[in-house]
């Protein structure tokens, strides 16, 4: 009997760990968690609250950002173990802890936890704090929700109806500021509709490094500004955007462009540079209106660069090839390609032939290229791209799988390395055959004159290019948003995305018409899911050997070199 | 026969007294901080060594000498919270902002006596192993500042500031930084802000306890200028002798401001809790009495941040009896002493001594409509209740003094004060913009009601808004 209330007493938990009860509920909880920068601290009341279930609302705490404490929202109720004239804990008759409620409330976002502590998040007081935190914020605010982009993902109006109360005591005029400030080149602002939380403010400052944003005036009529004379303009201005809880900050971009409940949501990967920052595409009706990140600690935290979030315009552009073609195919009929190619390969000779396969290809889609360079005797590269990289996320590889590629064996060890000797080989004659999966290698460095040379040249892509142009046969190919598939990001990390619209006219997916393409060449069939396709893969490749397609889950799974 | 009892005003009253060193020295200036650093280890009754630093801190907190600057708490132990092995420099400000409302006694030291601060914020820093310290000084203050600059330049070429002060080894300066007009600025956290060139945003404790993660996040000591003065007079004359000044708990003297509606504003230094309301009202050695023909009204006791006196109300403190025993008694609220202790106890607070008295010729309504206005004005505007509840009730108490009441404002703007305060703030500003329109309400609730009534028949007009 005894013992089992020694094990139950809230000052008896484990090392390294803590008893608190949330409104009647024990847990034990880590004495330190990370905080914002992963350095382990204290462990908070919000994120106790958080272990044991029960959802403290917040505007101005981020898990990603120093904790501000300013907006009050998060105020709890608390008491901890009441201390005896000894200096120890008293006791109950039945053992248990005499608890001394605390006169005053805490912020739970910003206050630890101690052994024993009691935390009250749903008591009279408690909803009383919240709702007049939410009628102050609503006396000043505009309300134009109607028409305001954030409707339907705002944490005003969430809390409002969850927490708050349902009419207007204010009758005074309100506070009016500026509605339409332009920050910067991507970013507006409504200074009415802010609730100065300052997430935005320690966004920039503490997780880009750019002090770009402060607030202007006191009061009441404090407002964001960006410093006089400045404007708000890094990689990652889009990031404030989304963490702001109001529609204060939108993105010129998506502003006004469609109703957020309208969005189907797909699970994506950001497919502009080597980081592989994980995504949320936002779509309707086949057409792309946003992507956004997702969290992936491992990765992106909750961020992603504006060029690459910008980076999708392009996938309805009016030149997008949308058929099979090519000089020596009569009709835009997909077996005809695939028959006149497969026939074309047949005949080429191992030495003579080479393959270029795009960084940007999946690693399923490089692995069937894999197969028939290696039935077909094709020494293999990729085209290199790359840009200035910052300190953040973006890479300066700018291709989302050369990892992949180089696992593959696809990629020369530096990519793109074999790209001059092919062109040297093909001028003297040597090579006879090219294949070019997805890229245009009139750019990088094989001259349109040299191809010309070529008994038989088959490309593909997502636009017409150069070399498409010129092929005697070219292939439709898809945007990453338009399949299936995993990249391996700069730092050896398989992450997998999944389709989020359908390509446009007879545009297929590279693993379909590549995988067909295998079959024919080499007797052999690696099934036509990205699944089975994988499966093939990693019984192959040393690299993947230990990672199955369900493991990859919502966050992918480091690979072991 | 109640009076003044002068020890930081002591040579400030004297006729010819000058801000220059020389005649602080003929007054006797530095002699305490010549004491002080040629103190020497003491033995213990109990065996140890007590060094001269710490002999110092035990004086401070003997004399039980309590904050100035408004809150009250005890300067001994504010410095023993001060985290020490950290291995970061300690910092020390001097808090010389003063900007509550009806507060005017630290300017009467920055003006007329800047070297007995200098002295005492020397001692001070080094009681605390501080070397680099500084004066936060309120913008307004040009000439303050201006004199403090010339005094400090004084002491360094004397060298009582500087590299190896009087020969000590100890070394200190003293910087002074002007604020820029912000009544926030006198909070201590955002003062530190500010000090570190930002807005004056007052920080979160915890984490942020000066004491521990202060000034550049280090450990820092924050005290008012009267705080500090006294430290002077503490180490001069012994903390016990300082204690035997005023009463048990409420120790020392006190610069306290009078004004409003008495004969002879001013500042006066008492001994704690040795003069009452009454006394500091009337008394021909203080307030002089009312204008003629008047009567008291109300009388606001530490600042207009805090809960406002009716005249003739009753309030009830706890008595120290002859034979030492504490009893419950009701007095006139003009025969409590003040003290902090007692003003308290009354559910107001002595805050930074600063009486204002009013008397019958005084709009309520006006009064704490004028006292909303400052309140909404000086908030930072960084937590939401305090930003957006002052203008709140600011706003509702303009269009009642203007006469476009509506009955249910009185209702309203008590719910909304009553939203403010009580650790839902940042900082204490919330309580402080609240508390005055709580108690105004509650105290001289019948004039609200009375200008909102009258004018129940109009309808709140929206042209009058739209001019707000
Ligand atoms: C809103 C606000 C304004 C304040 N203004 C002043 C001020 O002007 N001067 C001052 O000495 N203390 C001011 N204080 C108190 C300081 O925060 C701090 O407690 C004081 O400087 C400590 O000094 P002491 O311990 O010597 O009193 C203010 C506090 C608050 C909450
Ligand atoms: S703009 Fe948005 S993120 Fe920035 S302070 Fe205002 S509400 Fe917060
Ligand atoms: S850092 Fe790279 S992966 Fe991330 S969003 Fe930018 S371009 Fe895309
Ligand atoms: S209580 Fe008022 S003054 Fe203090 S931090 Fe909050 S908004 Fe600023
Ligand atoms: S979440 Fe804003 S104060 Fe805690």
């Amino acid at each position: 009997m005894k013992q089992s209330q020694q094990s139950n007493d809230p000052l008896a938990a484990p090392p390294g760990m803590i008893s608190v009860t949330v409104d009647g509920r024990t847990v034990l909880v880590p004495r330190t968690m990370p905080d914002w920068q992963g350095r382990q601290v204290p462990t908070t009341m919000l994120q106790a609250c958080e272990l044991a279930g029960v959802t403290v609302p917040h505007y101005c705490y981020h898990p990603k950002l120093p904790v501000a404490g300013n907006c009050r929202m998060c105020l709890v109720e608390y008491g901890v173990p009441a201390l005896g004239p000894d200096r120890k804990p008293m006791r109950q008759p039945d053992g248990s802890l005499v608890i001394k409620k605390s006169p005053r409330p805490a912020i739970a976002c910003a206050t630890p936890v101690s052994p024993g502590m009691e935390i009250y998040t749903s008591t009279p007081t408690v909803k009383l704090m919240r709702q007049s935190v939410l009628e102050f914020l609503l006396i000043n605010h505009p309300l134009d929700c109607p028409i305001c982009d954030q409707a339907g993902e705002c944490k005003l109006q969430e809390y409002s109806v969850e927490y708050g109360r349902a009419s207007s005591r204010f009758v005074e005029t309100k506070v009016h500021k500026n509605k339409q400030v332009d920050l910067g080149p991507r970013i507006m602002l409504d200074q009415e509709r802010c609730i100065l939380c300052s997430r935005c403010i320690r966004f920039t400052r503490d997780v880009v490094g750019d002090d770009a944003l402060g607030i202007v005036n006191r009061g009441s009529y404090s407002a964001i500004a960006a410093y006089p004379g400045t404007t708000f303009d890094n990689n990652y201005t889009l990031n404030t955007a989304d963490i702001c809880p109001v529609g204060a900050l939108t993105s010129k971009d998506f502003r006004f462009q469609m109703r957020v409940w309208f969005l189907k949501e797909t699970m994506s990967l950001c497919a502009s540079c080597g980081t592989g920052c994980n995504i949320v595409i936002g779509s309707r009706e086949n057409r792309i209106y946003r992507f956004t990140p997702r969290q992936n600690d491992a990765v992106n935290s909750c961020w992603m660069c504006d060029y690459g979030r910008l980076n999708y315009r392009w996938i309805e552009r009016a030149d997008r090839l949308t058929n099979p073609g090519g000089t020596k195919l009569t009709k835009p009929d997909w077996e005809d390609a695939i028959n006149g190619i497969a026939a074309g390969l047949k005949q080429t000779i191992p030495g003579h032939i080479a393959i270029v396969a795009s960084a940007r290809l999946t690693n399923e889609e490089l692995y069937l290229v894999r197969r028939l360079a290696q039935f077909l005797g094709a020494p293999t590269d990729c085209a290199p791209r790359s840009g200035p990289a910052d300190n953040l996320l973006l890479c300066a590889d700018r291709n989302p799988n050369t990892k992949g590629a180089q696992l593959l064996g696809i990629a020369a060890s530096l990519p793109g390395a074999n790209l001059p000797v092919f062109a040297r080989l093909i001028r003297n004659g040597t090579i006879r055959s090219l294949l070019v999966f997805g890229e245009d290698v009139t750019r990088h460095g094989i001259a349109p004159e040299d191809l010309a040379r070529l008994d038989f040249l088959v490309a593909s892509d997502i636009h017409s290019n150069g070399t498409t142009m010129i092929s005697h046969y070219f292939l439709p190919g898809c945007a990453h948003v338009e399949k299936r598939g995993s990249f391996t990001n700069v730092h050896g990390r398989i992450q997998k995305f999944e389709k989020a619209v359908d390509p446009p006219g007879l545009a297929r997916p590279e693993l379909y018409w590549l995988s067909e393409l295998v079959c024919r060449v080499t007797g052999q069939s690696v099934g036509r899911t990205v699944e089975s396709v994988f499966e093939a893969m990693r019984a192959e490749v040393p690299a993947f050997r230990n990672i199955a397609w369900a493991d990859l889950e919502d966050h992918g799974v480091a690979t072991s070199v | 026969m109640p009076c003044e009892r002068h020890l930081i005003l002591k040579n400030i009253r004297k006729p010819g007294y000058s801000t220059d060193i020389e005649c602080y020295l003929r007054h006797g200036g530095y002699e305490v901080l010549r004491k002080a650093l040629a103190l020497q280890p003491a033995a213990q009754p109990d065996g140890t060594t007590l060094g001269p630093k710490e002999q110092i801190r035990r004086e401070v907190e003997i004399s039980g000498l309590r904050g100035r600057g408004g809150a009250g708490f005890s300067c001994g132990m504010k410095w023993s919270l001060v985290d020490r092995k950290s291995g970061k420099p300690v910092y020390l400000v001097c808090n010389a902002d003063e900007s509550e409302p009806g507060t005017f006694k630290d300017r009467q030291i920055i003006h007329h006596d800047p070297h007995q601060l200098i002295e005492g914020m020397i001692i001070a820093c080094y009681a605390n192993d501080v070397h680099l310290a500084f004066i936060y000084i309120r913008g307004e203050f040009i000439e303050g500042a201006r004199i403090l600059d010339r005094a400090l330049e004084e002491a360094r070429a004397a060298g009582f500031l500087g590299r190896n002060i009087l020969g000590s080894g100890y070394d200190l300066d003293i910087y002074i930084h002007r604020g820029a007009g912000a009544y926030i600025c006198g909070e201590e956290t955002g003062l530190i802000e500010s000090l570190e060139g930002k807005r004056p945003y007052p920080r979160i404790k915890p984490p942020y306890f000066p004491a521990v993660l202060g000034l550049y996040q280090c450990p820092t000591i924050v005290n008012n200028v009267e705080t500090l003065c006294a430290v002077k007079h503490i180490v001069g004359m012994g903390g016990a002798e300082y204690a035997r000044l005023g009463t048990p708990d409420n120790t020392g003297t006190r610069l306290v401001c009078i004004s409003g509606h008495v004969k002879r504003p001013g500042c006066y230094e008492i001994e704690v809790g040795k003069v009452t309301f009454r006394d500091l009202i009337f008394d021909e050695a203080f307030g002089g009495g009312l204008l003629d023909g008047r009567q008291l009204k109300a009388i606001i006791p530490g600042g207009v941040s805090a809960k406002v006196f009716r005249a003739g109300e009753k309030v009830r403190v706890n008595k120290r009896t002859a034979d030492g025993k504490m009893i419950e008694t009701e007095m006139d609220v003009l025969d409590l002493p003040y003290d902090f202790t007692s003003v308290s106890a009354a559910g107001s607070m002595s805050g930074s001594g600063a009486i204002i008295v009013l008397d019958n010729s005084a709009d309520m309504v006006e009064v704490l409509a004028n006292i909303s206005e400052f309140f909404a004005h000086e908030s930072c505007g960084q937590c939401t209740p305090c930003r957006e509840g002052s203008l709140w009730m600011a706003k509702i108490l303009r269009r009642l003094a203007k006469g476009r009441g509506q009955p249910a404002d009185v209702a309203l703007l008590l719910s909304v004060a009553d939203q403010i305060p009580g650790g839902r703030t940042i900082c204490a500003f919330g309580e402080a913009c609240s508390w005055p329109v709580q108690s105004f309400l509650v105290k001289f609730g019948d004039e609200f009601r009375a200008k909102a009534e009258a004018n129940a028949d109009k309808k709140s007009d929206r042209a009058f808004a739209e001019t707000q």
